[in-house]
């Protein structure tokens, strides 16, 4: 039976393949079919009812989710930059001290076993008006105003951002603290005793030895920017006023609070093909740097 | 002296950085042994003037009226992620060793297209699952999520097992065939050991997504005959109030295997995450 497998192989990946078209593609695409009806939940019947391009006509018309579909941008360029100059500065810091690393280390890991829904709760509880421990920890310093920080249009999205950075700096500091521990010593000491400086040193030996590891760890990262939406689901629910609304949240609004399923498996089209789009960047990015590193 | 204010400078700073890490968890922890009225108190009192283990005890009393039957819902969590990531492992194992050991048609393709695959968010999924799942009556029902759980962590368990099997010199296999030994006894005697760890780590990956899991599982699951700790956790919030202590103590149900388990294994999940990405 195994000589069978060495010759073709592809035996040993089909019952990958079955699972990820029994739960992924099969119903992605009667999703694409969906998003060409008109239907909703509560009439079964209009499944079959199509309406060719109307729900994407509609959706370019829809200034609300072009809105959300820019927040959702602004929101994700924003917190990957973050993360990766935090998670690089961390490691740089980590890396320097000798004494109790491991210690650092795992604390560090800290946050990557929070559920996202428990990061959204946690910070929900954190910066809650009234009984906020930032509020709080405010108070004592004579802020006695609550401030709104789930309610203001920009607190609100300041503190998803808080939260999500938080939930997300570690698997960058953890990977490229990896990738610091990894790096020869001797061009780093021949580069000194050539009289590069630090700075030197590091645009020219350290970065690029830590491109593969940016890339992983943004490959990584990139799989999960829809799970966001666990966190401002929690925290603020999109609201108040559709002020922090995603595209994911307003996804899940459509399809089962208003239960147009048509609308929001259009809408779900554009959120997976900013998610593909993401991974496929940096994979083929993470290819590059890895070809380098190999010649 | 420079050198002494630099290494003053980044202990101070490590510290804050470990400092914003910790205080959140560290106060949800404090919040769930203290009862609500004195989270509720204004100005706040930082340390707990009595300890109670109340919402404990509401959570796990069998007898008589609970509110919230969180005992079930941590039932149904380890049933569900332990049996998903078991399944997932056996098949991510198989297609990471395809990937790692043989050379076929279009490999680089299907590698990404797992990977691809794995990117749809879990809210764009859940919409046209619901709508699948509730025709084939798997909605609120364990086998549905596993179903969706282990399609979930196929891809990525390919890419760690991949890694972890390339570490592997491939002539400790041929020696072993040479030996008399068939490629699957070489498998599963010299291979499979030494992989060990590393698919270990990769399994603990699995379970802690299936274990965190919120935005499928929100939609599949309906009662408590299959809903999980995360979802359960909502239970604490109505629209008005939110029983702020409950929700604390429910979060503390839930890290705390995951606290234990990333510990165990964080050495190879590290070098499983860089092994896999970096030798093509």
């Amino acid at each position: 039976m195994f000589r069978k497998i060495s010759r073709s192989p592809i035996i040993l990946i089909l019952p990958a393949i079955i699972a990820i078209s029994l739960v992924v593609i099969i119903p992605l695409i009667f999703s694409l079919y969906t998003s060409f009806t008109s239907y909703k939940l509560t009439r079964p019947d209009s499944l079959y009812n199509f309406v060719g391009f109307r729900n994407y006509e509609r959706l370019l018309d829809n200034s609300k989710f072009w809105v959300a579909f820019g927040r959702t941008i602004i929101f994700l360029t924003i917190a990957l930059n973050l993360e990766l100059l935090l998670g690089l500065g961390i490691a740089l810091l980590i890396n320097k001290i000798t004494w109790g690393q491991r210690t650092l280390r795992t604390i560090m890991m800290f946050p990557m076993m929070f559920s996202p829904i428990l990061v959204g709760f946690q910070w929900k509880y954190i910066f809650n008006d009234n009984i906020g421990l930032l509020n709080n920890f405010l108070y004592l310093f004579g802020y006695q105003s609550a401030i709104p920080w789930l309610i203001d249009k920009y607190l609100a999205m300041g503190s998803i951002l808080a939260a999500e950075i938080w939930a997300n700096t570690a698997i960058f500091s953890i990977l490229l603290l990896a990738g610091l521990m990894g790096i020869p010593k001797d061009p780093i000491e021949a580069a000194r005793v050539d009289g590069c400086n630090s700075w030197q040193v590091f645009k020219n030996i350290t970065l690029p030895f830590l491109m593969p590891f940016i890339f992983i760890a943004l490959t990584i990262r990139s799989l999960d920017v829809g799970r966001a939406y666990d966190i401002v689901h929690i925290m603020t629910g999109g609201g108040p006023a559709m002020r922090t609304e995603l595209i994911w949240t307003m996804i899940g609004r459509v399809g089962y609070k208003d239960a147009n399923m048509g609308m929001a498996n259009a809408m779900s089209y554009v959120s997976i093909i900013l998610s593909i789009a993401f991974t496929y960047y940096f994979f083929t990015k993470l290819k590059a740097a890895r070809q380098e590193l190999g010649n | 002296m420079n050198k002494k204010i630099k290494k003053i400078i980044s202990w101070v700073l490590t510290f804050i950085i470990m400092f914003i890490i910790c205080v959140p968890g560290i106060w949800v922890f404090i919040s769930a042994f203290r009862p609500n009225p004195e989270i509720l108190s204004k100005p706040a009192n930082w340390w707990p003037d009595v300890w109670t283990l109340y919402q404990f005890t509401q959570m796990f009393s069998i007898k008589g009226y609970v509110s919230v039957p969180a005992f079930q819902y941590l039932m149904n969590s380890i049933v569900i992620s332990l049996t998903s990531t078991v399944i997932a492992i056996t098949i991510g194992m198989m297609g990471g060793y395809a990937f790692a050991r043989f050379n076929f048609k279009g490999k680089n393709s299907i590698f990404l297209g797992l990977m691809l695959a794995r990117a749809v968010p879990g809210i764009s999924l859940s919409l046209p699952l619901f709508i699948i799942w509730a025709k084939l009556g798997l909605i609120n029902t364990s086998i549905g999520v596993i179903l969706v759980y282990v399609a979930m962590n196929v891809p990525f368990t390919i890419w760690l097992t991949d890694g972890f099997f390339r570490q592997i010199p491939k002539e400790m296999s041929e020696v072993a065939r040479t030996d008399g030994c068939t490629r699957f006894q070489a498998f599963w005697n010299v291979e499979l050991p030494l992989a060990g760890p590393g698919i270990a780590a990769a399994g603990i990956f699995a379970f802690l997504l299936s274990w965190n899991e919120y935005a499928l599982a929100s939609v599949l699951t309906r009662t408590m005959k299959s809903k999980t700790l995360p979802i359960g956790m909502m239970d604490y919030l109505s629209e008005f109030t939110i029983n702020w202590a409950g929700m604390c103590a429910i979060a503390v149900v839930m890290i705390i295997p995951a606290v234990i388990l990333t510990f165990i294994v964080q050495k190879h999940l590290v070098s499983g995450l860089t092994f896999g990405g970096v030798k093509g």
